[in-house]
């Protein structure tokens, strides 16, 4: 224990507790059982608060700088409502594994249970939608209890942690002792994996002939890029991504198939059809991954690294597995490959031809505009290097497809649990952690209502965020499913009379604008925005209203039902 | 199949929610789960009795151990184990029955915890299936109540 025996207050001990763990910016919003904490943060200079507008949008915000970045996100919010709005960004940060911190004020520890002003049993609300969570009950316990939290948020499979401070225990005093140390005996994450598995993993790769990688966000959120373009390009394996794993690697590489899945590529899916060996790192069967398992890499003998062992085996019965952290697998696989392994090139030949049979393409048109077009011009201008944040829907899937992520730490979207309103937050989040790339958001319509009122903290702090909304005047995805699966009845997706002039509305919040209805437009508004970097620029970009992403996997369906096209040509434009 | 098993806790407020909620939250059968103190107060041990193919019983016990305040998990199913439940139960007594009642507490080494003019209760300590006979064979009698403690188990020492 190192002792600086020091008597602070628990707001005090708060703000030197996130010194300690090198937090350098936190997203909060303040209210009654915070007023201790704000009344200690008038005077910090050395950690950035960002004021919110809403506390959903700080979570997502510090989800998406810590992304962008790889160091928790820190949110601090005010008891009851406060607590309860952050409920949809925990439960994004803890389905897509990302490292978070939220500090809640709670009601007076004696008012505890008694349905006292803005009291919200929030620990016990969170409870199945965090990693961990603490309710602190002596000021004592405060540092410890933050350090643990600093310590659970990021080690092993990350994800956020809660830390519920009850108000008089912001007020309390006691000696500050930070802990040099945690040891939490309940918490044990392999790390290393098992020589026995690499080695066993080591043969199967050494001896397969149709090899394929399929990495997940488990190689982003443990830095692996590095490790995995090594391996894949000393042995030739083609590599496919889930839409967490974009980036991991780069787009530019030959051997990249980019997104397998539902809206994955045609050839990457139908590599998957046909390999006889799939190595998962990082990754977990997700359903939009798989569709029917039955059918899922049936010929293939799978090894599945992954740092969290209930990921093994459980959409998917798989023959290897290899738990530990995805960088110490890939390090491990490198060291243990014999010096000779198969050749590759008929296999990649193959994929070749599924790749010139059904590629990824859209035309272009004088008068219309296509979300497509839209995003293809953003990553040639960017040179995939961007950090691209996305809302959820159409346009998502096709920043997934024709977006070109040549880097790690680039996709910023919520996967696992699909939050509408994620994207414009999380791409000021991520614009705090990063300055020396721009930070490029596509948003629709119908998502950028959701968090809209976050404009307002672009603005304030102007970060330069690129607002790309894609407006369909419609919930398109929605309206895709409607379209496909449901005999065209819309019902209630489609926008177009009651969406507002957003023009107008983000002009009003003090946000530079424009607008694009073609893609001569288009291309001018793009540069224009790219170059801007005084603040948050917005564009609407008016595309059409019908346009569908293929190709698509029917939920539930298997790789073989990939839908290429429209059922019904008719329904289009 | 049936599986016993038996996991270390830190004594702290919420474990139990969270260890039954997380049950509830991923669908898995808890068919009992009993808790208490261990010789060292900060520790409980919870023995949990659940239902389930192999794969579903692994994710149980994996799943178990992602939780932070889990210190070690174990299934006793297939290894050398004691089970016992206790029950209480108190039933009708009558002229008619009270000979038969008292020869079967006997047969089912029960014990009489308290006795009045017209009812009598009873413990009972078993496995949970000897408790399941012993309440279909008194059921006949009239059960005004009774309360079972759900299994807690430990390993059989070496
Ligand atoms: C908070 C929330 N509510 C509802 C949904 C269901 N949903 C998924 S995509 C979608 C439509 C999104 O429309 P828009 O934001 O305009 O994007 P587009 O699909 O048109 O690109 C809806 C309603 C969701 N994912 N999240
Ligand atoms: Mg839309």
């Amino acid at each position: 224990m190192h002792t600086t025996a020091q008597k602070l207050n628990g707001s005090e001990i708060f703000f030197e507790c996130l010194r300690r763990e090198k937090v350098d910016t936190i997203f909060g919003y303040p209210g009654g059982a915070l007023l201790k904490v704000y009344e200690t943060l008038y005077d910090v200079t050395d950690i950035k608060h960002i004021l919110v507008r809403h506390e959903q949008g700080a979570t997502h915000m510090a989800e998406g700088y810590a992304r962008a970045t790889g160091k928790p996100g820190v949110v601090l919010v005010t008891s009851g409502p406060g607590a309860t709005n952050t409920v949809t960004g925990i439960t994004n940060a803890y389905m897509d594994s990302s490292p978070m911190v939220v500090f809640t004020g709670q009601v007076p520890s004696s008012l505890i249970g008694n349905d006292a002003f803005q009291e919200a049993d929030i620990v016990g609300i969170t409870r199945p939608i965090t990693k961990h969570n603490f309710l602190v009950k002596d000021v004592r316990d405060l540092a410890t209890t933050i350090r643990k939290a600093f310590f659970l948020a990021t080690n092993g499979r990350p994800g956020p942690v809660l830390v519920d401070m009850p108000k008089d225990i912001l007020n309390a005093e006691c000696d500050f002792i930070w802990p040099d140390s945690v040891d939490i005996r309940g918490f044990k994450p392999t790390i290393t994996c098992h020589a026995n598995q690499i080695e066993k993993a080591a043969k199967k790769i050494a001896a397969a002939k149709r090899p394929l990688l399929y990495i997940g966000g488990g190689v982003i959120s443990s830095n692996a890029s590095k490790e995995l373009t090594l391996l894949a390009k000393a042995l030739n394996i083609p590599v496919t991504m889930t839409l967490q794993g974009l980036g991991a690697f780069p787009a530019s590489e030959p051997l990249n198939m980019g997104m397998l899945g539902m809206h994955g590529t045609y050839w990457a899916n139908q590599a998957v059809n046909k390999c006889d060996l799939l190595i998962a790192v990082g990754a977990r069967f997700d359903d939009r991954v798989t569709g029917k398992v039955e059918t899922f890499a049936p010929q293939a003998y799978k090894i599945h690294n992954d740092i969290d062992p209930t990921n093994v085996d459980k959409n998917i019965k798989v023959d290897l597995p290899v738990v530990g952290d995805s960088k110490d697998f890939l390090a491990q696989l490198i060291k243990a490959l014999p010096e000779k392994s198969e050749n590759h090139d008929s296999w990649l030949a193959e994929i070749d031809s599924w790749r010139k049979q059904c590629p990824l393409t859209f035309t272009v048109e004088d008068d219309s505009l296509k979300t497509e077009f839209v995003i293809s011009r953003v990553s040639e201008e960017t040179e995939g290097n961007a950090v691209v944040v996305t809302d959820v829907g159409q346009h998502q899937m096709w920043t997934s497809q024709y977006y070109h992520f040549n880097n790690p730490r680039s996709i910023i979207t919520s996967g696992g649990l699909g939050t509408m309103g994620y994207g414009l937050p999380a791409a000021i989040g991520a614009a705090f952690g990063v300055q020396d790339r721009p930070v490029v958001l596509f948003c629709g319509d119908g998502g950028f209502m959701m968090n809209i009122q976050e404009i307002v903290t672009a603005v304030h702090y102007k970060v330069p965020i690129k607002i790309f909304l894609l407006n369909n005047s419609f919930l398109g995805m929605v309206r895709q499913w409607q379209e496909l699966f449901h005999q065209e009845k819309y019902s209630f997706t489609d926008l177009d009379e009651s969406n507002p002039d957003f023009l107008k509305v983000v002009e009003a919040f003090g946000c530079k604008g424009m607008r694009a209805e073609n893609p001569a437009q288009a291309e001018a508004a793009i540069k224009e925005a790219l170059a801007y970097n005084e603040g948050p620029v917005f564009v609407e970009f008016r595309v059409i209203k019908k346009d569908m992403v293929f190709p698509m996997v029917p939920a539930g369906g298997s790789i073989s039902d990939m839908l290429l096209e429209r059922l019904n040509p008719k329904t289009m434009v | 199949m049936k599986h016993l098993i038996s996991v270390l806790v830190e004594n702290k407020f919420g474990t139990l929610n969270r260890v039954a909620s997380m049950f509830s939250a991923r669908g898995f059968n808890l068919q009992s789960i009993s808790i208490g103190e261990t010789e060292d107060p900060e520790i409980s041990r919870m023995t949990i009795v659940t239902r389930g193919d192999d794969q579903i019983v692994s994710q149980v016990l994996k799943q178990l151990n992602r939780l932070i305040d889990t210190i070690k998990v174990t299934d006793l199913t297939h290894q050398p184990h004691v089970e016992r439940e206790l029950l209480l139960m108190t039933l009708k007594l009558s002229k008619a029955t009270q000979h038969e009642i008292f020869e079967l507490i006997n047969v089912f080494k029960g014990k009489v915890v308290d006795i009045k003019q017209k009812s009598i209760t009873i413990e009972v300590i078993g496995s949970p299936d000897k408790i399941n006979t012993t309440i279909d064979i008194f059921r006949p009698y009239g059960i005004r109540e009774l309360a079972r403690s759900g299994a807690v188990a430990i390993h059989r020492g070496e």
